[in-house]
């Protein structure tokens, strides 16, 4: 790391209509180090970091790129001054091999035939010297999420970037594949280029960086060497208030079986069986966690559970209730009935009508609800009223609940949804990634309130890809592997063999 | 009955070269990730303003050059709406449909007074068929003289330009940079975007690609396979083409097989009119006529597998905001 900047930025302001993203920003980015942008959903990184790459203008401000003041009108004057940008949602075409995306933007000719050959050698190259190695011929759509990110970065590298953004890298990743991001990272940096790392996850800030800086409501509110900071402090930061960032909660008291789950199978549209002959047992009174990397059938087996998703076979028992859910067919409404609540992976998908104001959202799923209305009519007064107290108790902010879901952040989203799963009261309660895009402060609401569930005595079956969550929240850890669930752990069992488990090794193995 | 056949293939090749023209022309704009449906349209305008201008000067080649120009005017106009606008392609694509249908049958009668047709024209103000050397002397030679002469020799230029014109958009399209870069941002413009790339124009230059080819279909329709325009000639040509743009998967090779059967189909039709056919009796003509259309959604409705469009078709581009 030297003194010399790769880049600053000095006084960038951006306004979008009423919303202020960023607020005369100061930063200072080391040559040769890797630097760490940590801030809430929304607090205006990922902002910052589309005016680096050309996307957005500021409105005032200056850029300079090694010591230089430039001007970023668009992504090629970005690339043409060494700025490489790994996207959160990957800019890739899906159906084109690895080669074609490399070159896109950068064929070096009208005709393809002389590119093509450059950039394979020299893609040869860059996978050697910075161990990034992906089969050139393979179709992007074939390729997993880990080598598809590698690809971004080759991209950048293709172009000669030396300084290269990320943005939000990990969300999509296995632990194991975190980290050999982190090495090649670490690579990169040793080589000599600049690194910005844009990210929720004070774990990977601590684990990689050497500078980090606290974006919180626009601005930078503080910029550490990581060495010199803890977890503690940066979420103090981010958030501007202390954080628990251990959820609190005492030994479980497990009672009756509220949900049980036998010889549960599930075919996709492609044949191929996503779940299979999983069985499973929840207590009232207990959290069971289900870890495994994202695509291995645990978000078919919370929907068939929720008989969302036809099955193959399976018996559910909800409060001593059996349902052959293969005779039954799908049928969310009967097992809501039975008292099972459901909170979804997806909640723009499955959770919420973004497009409805807050209250409709509220009752969704419980509009029958002789509560809210009479016959096929609302009674809109009590609606009103019911999602006002939802409200409150949840800290749903802004507290209106005649906007539009669509404008509400994505923690307050989810909370709309819980409020609503939770304040029906149910027996057991299905929770698919609780946390996933929700800004730290209400990370710890959520988890509060699910444990809070749990020590009203009521069951809760989490889904979830970030194995902190699993271990934080889960009373016992099921791990699933290619449709099965390969291993019962305690939540305290090392990260390392939990990790390995989900990789599909075998309990022995994991243990080892 | 090889005479039949030769005769069939010949007027096979006729009917398919414009569905070919209009198919190629919205490959392009549709693999950019702009639908189409207004390649009927822009063929009724070049058809109508080829065969004026051609009457009006008595050259087949300023036929064709108007042609292009009102055909490519409509594809702006289509992308003005689409690209910078970005309205709905489907709803763009009717109002051009409509624009063209009203509009050409308006100025026809207005300017011609031959309710809606175009003078008819002859010699150099139409293309004319080209022989072939040699193919009035090798006529006569069994099997090779059918071939030869009849099918591959005595058709107009824009025949041979259709065909042509199928090797020339598969060589654009994979192994050109502004192919890549199309393929491209149908399916991903972000990925495009991000590349330094502008989507904008690239979606414009497709779309021109789109007005040129539908520009040599509606001067083939008014000044080649006839002699003058009609109202509503293109009688759905437009979305037959569109219909074998899907059933070929968006792929220029493809797309050449599906616009032949469909040519194919019309021919036997023509063929089969008034004739006996053994069992059946004289079939009526609509039954045979409307035969393209049934196997059209026949083959829409599942004969083809999956067709899965390029994945950004049909919405505009819009920079995410974060």
């Amino acid at each position: 790391m030297s003194d010399q900047l790769a880049i600053e930025l000095v006084g960038v302001d951006k306004r979008f209509g009423q919303v202020h993203a960023n607020k005369d920003i100061h930063l200072k980015v080391r040559k040769g180090s890797i630097h760490g942008i940590v801030g809430e959903n929304g607090a205006g990184k990922s902002t910052l970091m589309s005016i680096l790459y050309g996307f957005y203008h500021a409105d005032s401000g200056e850029i300079r790129v090694d010591g230089k003041p430039v001007s970023i009108p668009s992504s090629q004057a970005a690339i043409a001054l060494g700025i490489g940008m790994v996207h959160q949602h990957f800019m890739l075409v899906e159906n084109f091999t690895v080669l074609e995306n490399v070159i896109l933007g950068a064929e070096g000719g009208a005709l393809l035939a002389g590119g093509v050959s450059r950039a394979r050698a020299e893609l040869k190259r860059l996978a050697a010297d910075y161990d990034l190695k992906v089969d050139p011929d393979a179709l992007i759509e074939d390729l997993p999420v880990g080598l598809q990110q590698r690809v971004e970065i080759l991209k950048a590298l293709f172009r000669s970037a030396d300084i290269l953004i990320l943005d939000e890298p990990t969300g999509v990743l296995t632990p194991a594949e975190a980290d050999h991001l982190f090495r090649i990272l670490r690579v990169l940096r040793d080589e000599g280029k600049t690194v910005l790392l844009i990210t929720h996850k004070l774990r990977e800030i601590m684990a990689v960086t050497d500078e980090v800086s606290v974006m919180r409501r626009g601005e930078i509110v503080a910029t550490r060497q990581t060495s010199k900071t803890s977890m503690g402090e940066l979420a103090e930061l981010m958030v501007g208030r202390r954080v628990l960032l251990e959820v609190e909660k005492g030994p479980p008291q497990p009672g009756r079986p509220v949900l049980t789950v036998e010889n549960l199978t599930v075919r996709d549209t492609r044949g191929v069986d996503v779940v299979r002959n999983v069985s499973l047992e929840v207590r009232a009174g207990e959290i069971v966690g289900i870890a495994g990397v994202s695509g291995n059938g645990q978000s078919e087996l919370l929907e068939a559970i929720a008989g969302i998703r036809a099955v193959t076979s399976g018996i559910v028992t909800v409060d001593g209730t059996r349902v052959d859910l293969a005779r039954a067919g799908t049928d969310p409404a009967a097992m809501r009935g039975l008292g099972l609540a459901h909170v979804p992976e997806d909640r723009h998908r499955m959770g919420l009508v973004t497009r409805f104001p807050e209250c409709e959202n509220a009752i969704l799923g419980y509009h029958r609800d002789p509560t809210y209305g009479r016959g096929p009519f609302l009674d809109f007064d009590r609606i009103r009223n019911a999602a006002k107290t939802e409200i409150e108790k949840y800290d749903i902010r802004p507290a209106d609940c005649m906007l539009k879901t669509a404008n509400f952040s994505g923690g307050n989203q989810q909370k709309i949804v819980l409020a609503r799963e939770i304040e029906r009261d149910p027996v057991i309660l299905l929770v698919g990634q609780p946390t996933r895009g929700v800004d730290i402060g209400a990370i710890e609401f959520i988890h509060k309130r699910i444990v809070a569930l749990r020590d009203a005595g009521k069951g809760v079956l989490l889904v979830s890809v970030e194995l902190d969550e699993i271990r934080a929240l889960a009373d016992r850890v099921l791990v699933m592997f290619d449709g099965q669930v390969v291993g019962e752990r305690a939540p305290e069992t090392a990260e390392s063999e939990l990790g390995l488990l989900m990789a599909g090794a075998s309990g022995q193995e994991a243990a080892e | 009955m090889f005479e039949t056949l030769i005769f069939v293939l010949d007027s096979t090749a006729r009917l398919s070269t414009p569905l070919l023209l209009a198919a190629l022309a919205g490959l392009y704009s549709e693999r950019s990730g702009i639908f189409d449906i207004g390649l009927e349209g822009k063929m009724l305008g070049a058809a109508f303003a080829a065969g004026t201008a051609a009457a009006l000067s008595g050259s087949a080649w300023t036929g064709l050059g108007a042609g292009i120009l009102v055909s490519v005017a409509l594809a702006l106009v289509h992308g003005f709406a689409c690209i910078t606008n970005r309205g709905n392609q489907i709803v763009s694509g009717v109002a051009i449909n409509f624009l063209a249908m009203g509009l050409t049958a308006l100025l026809g009668q207005a300017w011609f007074g031959q309710g809606g047709r175009t003078p008819s024209v002859t010699g150099d103000a139409r293309f004319g068929d080209v022989t072939w050397p040699f193919a009035a002397e090798l006529r006569d030679v069994p099997v090779i003289g059918g071939l030869y002469s009849e099918l591959l020799s005595g058709h107009n230029i824009l025949v041979y330009a259709a065909f042509l014109a199928v090797p020339f958009s598969w060589w654009v399209l994979y192994r050109t940079r502004f192919g890549l870069r199309l393929r491209a941002v149908g399916e991903n413009p972000g990925a495009v975007d991000t590349a330094g790339i502008s989507v904008t124009w690239l979606r414009y230059r497709a779309v021109i690609c789109t007005g040129i080819l539908c520009g040599f279909a509606g001067t083939y329709l008014s000044i080649g396979q006839s002699a003058s325009f009609i109202a509503n000639m293109t009688a759905g040509k437009g979305f037959i083409a569109l219909a074998a743009l899907i059933f070929a998967k968006w792929k220029p090779v493809p797309v050449m097989f599906a616009c032949l059967l469909f040519g194919f189909l019309d021919a036997v039709a023509i063929r089969l009119q008034g004739q006996q056919v053994p069992g059946i009796g004289e079939v009526p003509v609509q039954a045979i006529q409307a035969l393209p259309y049934i196997l059209t959604v026949v083959l829409l409705a599942g004969f083809i597998g999956k067709a899965v469009p390029p994945r950004a078709g049909g919405t505009a581009y819009v920079k995410e905001r974060s």
